[in-house]
């Protein structure tokens, strides 16, 4: 008995001072594939290196599964620490409703307004002049990633534009391979096609269509081109039959599909497989014909949270997150770009350093979670889906119901 | 008159312990419901507002041709689950009760899938459909190299693929149900009708069916309220795919309520489902309750 208490009191004279210091956050993310989850660690390792703990909330499934949980979570009064969300519109109704802490003391106080580039990452997390979200890293979806091997292999050059990959594609069918991988949830379409829309379509178009949401160019002969040139890919991708966008990379690391439209956080994955850029893998930003890339990406939002030590916790993962040292670190896991052009990414690979070449260069462009809301993208998505995956909707069609959709959102 | 005020009296220990469960079907049930079917008119986004719209989310919906997919995908496996269900399982009982051996041992084995949730059958049948882990690979394995079978990647035979889980999962249990009908069956009914010379066949087509009318009813609600609800079959198996293929109704709800950030159109949605949800249940109330009263 005596024994025990003296234990017990051993224990709380130990933890006690610790617990002072340290508080424990709970930061939910999607981050659950290889390469994403040796970046999301380099995060916790920094936080918890800091003094306080890092309690890992990993949501398996993407973000369309993991939002509608973070979400009910807030608005039912059980917030966590932390949490990802892209920033743009996805967490806008949120902040407007005084569920997010207002981050505008920390950002003031590391100068973030001067150090953030591109501007725009922090517009995107502005609303009424107040900052609620700290950027963690640049992603752009309008890269093509192509496996090398499958075109040595035939005998052929690799392609450096989207043409060329679409005219060598009947030789690598006929080698039993998949010209094009893509997975089978919505986005994912969506996805390819936004970039087949800057490559092939190119930056006015884009810009007319979305920036300045101008109806006629997105009903205009331009936009129907684009579709026909979707219309091209989706007979390339008509053997590919996985789920997740991890699987149709693993088509391409493990050279059964010749190439792969995705977003720079398919390079994690070549990372983890040990597989190198320029040798092994190609990557063409824009799709080898405009090398423009969007500047989505994600942040970290901190709910309102009653309790001083926690906010003080929050605001204090706040600051670290955007630190040179965290963004190094974990910018090189995910393979996607850091949040501030002072940082020194001499360890970047090929694919990466292209993409920040692009980035010094502005040729940049807003992304979609940015100009158009949750309900508009998800409708683009339905469209999508069902015009890469049924064959038979025509272009033209798909044309007028995309212009319905965008329609729906002005 | 004495005995009708004393009325609401008697019993009154049952009836404060049932109060309970009245109020919670009153707040969360039936509470929810209307404050759902309010707000469908309504132009809520991710948080609740009452901003009336009139009947917009209505129009949207109905020209939304993933809905219109969705409705029609369910229609198709509505039709068939049901029919094959109930038949699938009324043969099954039948055999069943022809006193054969080890009748446990086969009635826990046919009952067994509707002990796994909709989630592991999606992902089972997954696989097994799956080109290049399940049966086309057994058999390609096998020396046939030419057979195809994977109906999961293909649009026009999705839908049979998610009926063949859904048919293994619900079979058993419906076989269930239907056996206690036929043992419920009076013995001197099948005496009779051997004295009469009518032969097995007819006797059960006949005579037995008839008699089961409750036990077909009650198994023709379960099995269409489940119907009407399935979502978590799809989302194992297809998630809605390819393309939107194998969409249902629920899965639209969930997407535009959460993924969409569109509550008005997803509760829209999902007044849609209540709808047909009453179709099925109202004629079989009426069935159950009001025939009783006049026969």
């Amino acid at each position: 008995m005596k024994l025990t208490k003296l234990a017990a009191a051993l224990c709380a004279t130990v933890a006690l001072p610790l617990a002072a210091h340290a508080t424990e956050l709970e930061v939910t993310h999607w981050w659950t594939s290889g390469g994403e989850a040796a970046a999301v660690a380099e995060l916790a390792k920094a936080f918890n290196a800091s003094g306080d703990v890092w309690v890992d909330g990993a949501i398996a499934g993407g973000g369309d599964t993991a939002r509608p949980v973070m979400i009910s979570r807030i608005t039912g009064g059980d917030p966590m620490g932390a949490t990802q969300f892209n920033h743009g519109q996805q967490a806008l109704e949120l902040v407007e409703a005084g569920l997010m802490l207002d981050l505008t003391d920390v950002a003031e106080a590391n100068n973030w307004k001067e150090i953030v580039y591109p501007p725009s990452l922090l517009d995107a997390c502005t609303v009424d002049g107040k900052i609620y979200c700290a950027p963690v890293n640049i992603h752009s979806p309008e890269w093509l990633w192509l496996s090398n091997k499958v075109y040595e292999d035939l005998g052929l050059p690799v392609p450096t534009t989207w043409t060329e990959f679409v005219a060598s594609a009947p030789q690598v069918e006929a080698a039993g391979k998949i010209p094009l991988a893509l997975g089978n949830q919505n986005w994912q379409s969506n996805l390819a096609f936004g970039a087949i829309t800057i490559g092939v379509g190119g930056l006015d178009l884009w810009k007319q269509v979305n920036v300045d949401k101008n109806m006629d160019a997105a009903a205009g002969p331009e936009m129907l081109a684009v579709f026909q040139a979707a219309a091209d890919a989706r007979k390339l991708a008509a053997k590919s039959t996985v789920q997740d966008w991890n699987q149709a990379t693993n088509l391409v690391i493990t050279d059964q599909a010749a190439g792969q439209i995705m977003g720079d956080w398919a390079q994690g994955e070549f990372q983890v497989a040990g597989e190198v850029a320029g040798k092994d893998y190609t990557c063409l930003p824009g799709l080898g014909l405009n090398e423009y890339i969007s500047t989505g990406g994600d942040a970290f939002y901190f709910p309102k949270n009653s309790d001083p030590e926690i906010e003080a916790a929050q605001k204090r993962l706040a600051a670290l997150l955007v630190s040179p040292e965290v963004q190094v670190a974990f910018n090189l896991k995910k393979g996607s770009l850091p949040i501030r052009g002072d940082v020194d990414l001499a360890a970047a690979n090929d694919c990466m350093k292209k993409g920040l070449e692009i980035l010094a260069g502005g040729n940049i462009v807003p992304a979609g979670d940015m100009i158009w809301s949750p309900d508009v993208q998800t409708q683009l998505g339905d469209l999508q889906a069902e015009f890469w995956k049924g064959q038979e909707m025509t272009p033209e069609e798909a044309q007028a119901r995309y212009v319905e959709i965008l329609k729906s959102g002005l | 008159m004495a005995d009708r005020k004393a009325l609401p009296f008697r019993n009154l220990n049952a009836k404060i312990a049932a109060i309970p469960m009245v109020a919670t079907t009153l707040v969360v049930f039936l509470g929810g419901t209307l404050w759902t079917v309010l707000y469908s008119f309504t132009s809520s986004k991710l948080l609740p507002k009452l901003d009336f719209v009139g009947f917009d989310q209505y129009e949207r919906l109905w020209s939304s041709s993933r809905w219109l997919t969705s409705i029609q995908n369910l229609m198709i496996y509505g039709v068939l689950a049901l029919v094959f269900t109930i038949a699938v399982g009324f043969l099954l009982a039948v055999l069943m009760d022809q006193k054969i051996r080890f009748e446990d041992t086969f009635r826990t084995i046919m009952l067994y899938p509707f002990a796994l949730s909709f989630i592991v059958t999606g992902l089972v049948w997954q696989w097994i459909l799956n080109p290049e882990l399940g049966i086309q690979h057994i058999v390609r394995s096998m020396g046939w190299e030419s057979f195809a079978f994977d109906p999961l990647n293909n649009p026009d035979v999705v839908l049979y693929g998610l009926l063949i889980a859904g048919l293994w999962q619900g079979t058993g249990f419906v076989m269930c149900l239907m056996l206690a009908g036929l043992r419920g069956i009076d013995e001197d009914i099948w005496k009779a009708a051997r004295v009469d010379g009518i032969p097995r066949w007819k006797t059960y087509l006949f005579v037995v069916i008839p008699m089961m009318r409750p036990v077909f009813i009650t198994t023709l609600v379960i099995v269409a309220s489940g119907i009407i609800k399935l979502y978590d079959l799809v989302v194992a198996q297809t998630s809605g795919g390819p393309g939107t293929a194998s969409q249902v109704p629920a899965m639209y709800v969930y997407a535009y309520m959460f993924q969409a950030q569109n509550l008005g159109q997803g509760f829209a949605a999902s007044t849609m489902m209540l709808l047909s949800v009453l179709i099925v249940l109202i004629p079989w109330a009426y069935l159950e309750f009001g025939g009783k009263k006049h026969g």
